[in-house]
């Protein structure tokens, strides 16, 4: 222990923190961290896990519905992947000290936020193509640099999950193609659901660096390594290409191809509508949310039988081991 | 050459599987706790899967061209030959899960009679579902049991769902008659002769959930020769609608 006061500990503790973001170290639980960095990355991871667990609903929304086995089975398990995902970042962000129902009771009362995106309905089939591909593919290259950030836990957690994502996305492409070289309806059908969701997509990188709240610090802690508008700006470039091959449009009549730095240039993002969504009104937030609430309050039976089962055998097998003694 | 005789026992076993998948799917989202969301969805997979394979080689012995996407979602209810069993509503968690156990019990059975089959791809699908049943079962058995014995709620519900569920268990056990010389030739497996070790198990599962088997004077039947309930329609126009939408379309 050191001898020395809280207020120059502290100091000298934090010094030494940046030293090791510096170094590129990875930070694990039991190591001393600013409360600031803990409640940042509490913030973010639990966010990522509602994100997983309300991204459930828009695609379950097609399983009753897939049109041929194989699409319902590989639908099934990627919803089912993303369950995975969501359990697992719960007990990743459990390693900073915070309880899980903890996080889900915030959810539930509106206090957390979750990826604006699945706030966007599930209106047609090919939703489900559009999804895996850009809402999984834009989501990659947000947790691809997520895999190199400075919490051993999420890190981790984030190499895991890419690999699982990715699969999502190749899936999500296949089906898209498999549309448009499909009948002229089908064709329609992709690309009516692009036109849908290719804005909300660009959204999912968060606002203007300028505008972005919290990148400077997620950035100076390793926990971010790229800003939001370069990340974007990578993920337009790599999905335009993609359009290009399916021969399908976006939605963006000022889409331009920039020689100088080999950048597709977007028109100008309805940031009202990005806050709209985030602020709660988007067109499904309400119903997200009732339907986790729904599926919270409907299932509290099951929860309290299961506890009240595991109370009842250890009292048991205490009573048994005293009888013993 | 496999017979085309087997066409009608393969569609009863693969319609159970895709419809009681279809109706476990239904679960994703919206279960009790994440990890049942997880575990209810990988059931589902699992039937599906069972459905895909069976489905799919019941379009080979009928040899008329239809492949498991045809037969899935081009057949009307009529067509159909699922126990009634396997298509009645969700419920609640109480019925989910009881009927996972019930079903899933018979399915451990009757995979275990098939996985020496005459039929080396029949049993070849058993050995590998059975695999996943007995998981099916180990789950859905230790919820009857936290049910059961968990709070006042949870017993009331688990035999109310017992109960509801009770009547359209016998149709499991009941042999149809066009699978006779089958049975006979050691390709499909007697139905009826699964009830004994089924009841077995179940009288001892349920009487570790305190819960009782009900006195039913009658069970309902129908699925295995296509007169089905109410629920087996709307089921399909659901599952079916955007493949009949796009006749012809692949995916």
């Amino acid at each position: 222990m050191t001898t020395q006061t809280p207020v120059a500990d502290d100091a000298a503790r934090l010094a030494a923190f940046e030293a090791r973001i510096a170094a590129d170290e990875s930070i694990e639980p039991k190591d001393w961290m600013p409360e600031r960095y803990r409640s940042q990355l509490i913030r973010m991871m639990s966010q990522h896990a509602h994100s997983e667990v309300v991204g459930m609903l828009p695609e379950g929304n097609w399983i009753t519905r897939a049109p041929s086995l194989r699409r319902k089975m590989i639908l099934l398990a990627k919803v089912q992947d993303e369950g995975g995902h969501g359990l697992y970042i719960y007990c990743g962000t459990e390693t900073l000290g915070v309880d899980r129902q903890e996080l889900v009771q915030q959810l539930l009362d509106g206090k957390a936020k979750y990826s604006s995106i699945f706030n966007y309905p599930t209106l047609s089939w090919a939703d489900i193509g559009a999804i895996g591909w850009l809402v999984d593919g834009a989501a990659i290259v947000n947790q691809t640099m997520l895999a190199k950030a400075s919490y051993g836990p999420y890190a981790r957690a984030m190499v895991r999950i890419c690999k699982e994502e990715n699969f999502h996305k190749k899936q999500g492409y296949e089906f898209m193609v498999t549309l448009a070289r499909g009948t002229p309806a089908q064709k329609a059908m992709a690309q009516e659901s692009l036109n849908r969701w290719w804005w909300p997509s660009l959204m999912m990188f968060g606002p203007h660096d300028a505008d972005s709240p919290n990148s400077d610090e997620l950035k100076k802690w390793g926990v971010k390594r790229k800003s939001n508008d370069e990340l974007r700006q990578r993920f337009v470039n790599l999905t335009i290409a993609q359009v290009k091959a399916i021969d399908l449009t976006v939605p963006d009549p000022d889409l331009r191809y920039d020689e100088a730095s080999g950048d597709w240039i977007t028109g100008p993002i309805d940031w009202d509508e990005f806050w709209r969504v985030v602020k709660g009104h988007g067109p499904c937030n309400s119903e997200r949310l009732g339907a986790r609430r729904k599926a919270h309050d409907e299932g509290r039976w099951v929860r309290d039988a299961a506890m009240a089962y595991a109370e009842k055998q250890q009292r048991n097998n205490r009573e048994t081991t005293e009888r013993q003694q | 050459m496999a017979s085309p005789a087997l066409f009608p026992a393969l569609l009863r076993l693969g319609d159970d599987r895709l419809v009681l998948g279809h109706r476990t799917s239904e679960w994703c989202g919206h279960a009790p706790i994440l990890e049942e969301d997880i575990a209810l969805a990988n059931i589902s997979l699992d039937l599906i899967g069972q459905a895909n394979l069976l489905l799919q080689y019941a379009g080979e012995v009928e040899g008329a061209g239809r492949d498991q996407d045809a037969l899935a979602f081009s057949r009307d209810a009529m067509e159909y030959r699922n126990a009634l069993l396997c298509e009645l509503p969700k419920g609640d968690f109480g019925v989910t899960i009881a009927r996972h156990f019930f079903h899933g019990l018979f399915s451990v059975l009757q995979w275990q009679a098939l996985s020496s089959s005459k039929d080396a791809t029949v049993a070849g699908i058993a050995a590998k579902a059975l695999k996943e049943s007995k998981y099916h079962v180990r789950h859905a058995g230790e919820w009857v049991i936290r049910l059961g014995d968990g709070t006042e709620e949870s017993h009331r519900r688990a035999q109310a769902a017992v109960d509801q569920l009770w009547p359209y268990t016998g149709e499991l056990f009941m042999q149809p008659t066009d699978e006779a010389e089958l049975v006979a030739d050691g390709l499909v497996a007697d139905v009826s002769a699964l009830e004994g070790p089924w009841r077995a198990q179940v009288d001892d599962v349920l009487r570790r959930a305190t819960l009782t088997v009900p006195e039913t004077a009658w069970m309902q039947r129908g699925g295995r020769v296509g007169v089905h309930t109410e629920h087996l329609g709307h089921l399909l126009a659901e599952m079916q609608s955007v493949a009949r939408a796009h006749p012809g379309a692949q995916w």
